[in-house]
């Protein structure tokens, strides 16, 4: 294996989004004409819409990471899926607030509780918020990661239900972003579309970050157990998954990773 | 309802919700980043620490001391 197999790009890839980013900016606010109803205040669509867009992916994504580590029981997946979920939880967040604030320049209230699409992106983000307790709560390594994964698989697949439920359903008031996509001026269309990269390109730049720092930290774990004479290592109760420094090996089928990793043997030790 | 065809707010009130919400993004993204370079310190100063650790054990003469420090535990 790569000494490293997480920060290969890295570099390239946050030069990306920040070129991006960018040119996304400028067009924004340079490029893309006037929205005749809403004027300047549209201009938070560019933002809050593919946020949006990529937090739910994010959170199928996780969903068909933790497949993989379903079918292979290889905890680097558990930590992909955890990961996936994870930044797209913090995007989540930043979809509710960005839209609650062009709520309220827009319609005048912070927040509609009678619009099927505020209300069913607030229920997908209040049941991946559970995610994290929910490993929290369990302590053994491999039962967290396998019960962590049937909520990912199973939330996974309940965000287009929703999405597809929520567009079943009547209202008008908030804006069907994917299906008047295409009825957007050329500029505009452009200027989404890049918005769109620059918000996907960030998301992958912060996962491969996430990764590249939680690998880097095990490895120095490993290396402090290494120079300590240290054969288990020490690991308290922790939601973030088992991270494997390089060279270590997914889990044999009948060795488990409770008593491979020492469930609870040292309390805090574990980040 | 009407709240969708409220008319479009001017410049001067549509602008500071506009920067609001991009404000958001970047905060979220440097309040990330700040947490990300806590870790990384955080793992600098353990990587010393081992680097420390080695330096010590190599200028020590071999034999029982040296094997009694290297001994779980003797890092923490």
């Amino acid at each position: 294996m790569s000494s490293r197999p997480y920060g290969n790009g890295l570099r390239a890839l946050s030069f990306a989004t920040v070129a991006a980013i960018t040119g996304a900016l400028a067009l924004v606010f340079f490029y893309a004409p006037l929205e005749a109803e809403q004027g300047f205040l549209q201009k938070i669509f560019y933002v809050h819409v593919p946020l949006a867009i990529v937090s739910l992916c994010g959170f199928v994504l996780g969903g068909l990471l933790a497949i993989q580590h379903l079918r292979t029981r290889d905890p680097r997946w558990d930590m992909r899926s955890y990961v996936a979920i994870h930044i797209a939880l913090i995007f989540g967040l930043g979809t509710l607030i960005t839209g609650s604030i062009w709520a309220k320049g827009s319609w005048g209230h912070w927040w509609v509780w009678n619009e099927p699409t505020l209300v069913s992106f607030l229920i997908v983000w209040l049941l991946y918020a559970t995610y994290q307790p929910l490993r929290f709560a369990i302590e053994d390594p491999e039962r967290q990661a396998r019960y962590a994964s049937v909520f990912a698989v199973t939330a996974g697949a309940f965000v287009p239900l929703n999405f597809i439920a929520v567009r079943m359903s009547t209202s008008y008031l908030h804006p069907r972003t994917l299906s008047s996509t295409s009825n957007l001026p050329g500029p505009m269309a452009l200027t989404f579309l890049i918005s769109l990269l620059a918000i996907t390109l960030l998301y992958a730049t912060l996962c491969k970050y996430e990764l590249t720092a939680k690998h880097t930290r095990a490895q120095v774990r490993a290396l402090r157990r290494r120079l300590s004479g240290e054969t288990a290592p020490a690991r308290g109760r922790s939601a973030a998954p088992v991270a494997l420094p390089d060279g270590a090996m997914p889990a044999a089928p009948g060795e488990t990773l409770g008593a491979r990793f020492g469930a609870g043997s040292a309390p805090g030790t574990a980040g | 309802m009407l709240l969708a065809e409220l008319p479009a707010l001017p410049l001067h009130t549509a602008g500071k919700y506009v920067a609001a919400a991009y404000i958001v993004l970047f905060a979220m993204v440097l309040v990330y980043v700040a947490i990300m370079a806590v870790r990384m310190s955080r793992t600098e100063r353990e990587l010393g620490e081992l680097l420390e650790q080695l330096d010590r054990d190599g200028r020590e003469p071999s034999g029982g001391d040296a094997a009694a420090r290297r001994s779980p535990g003797a890092v923490e």
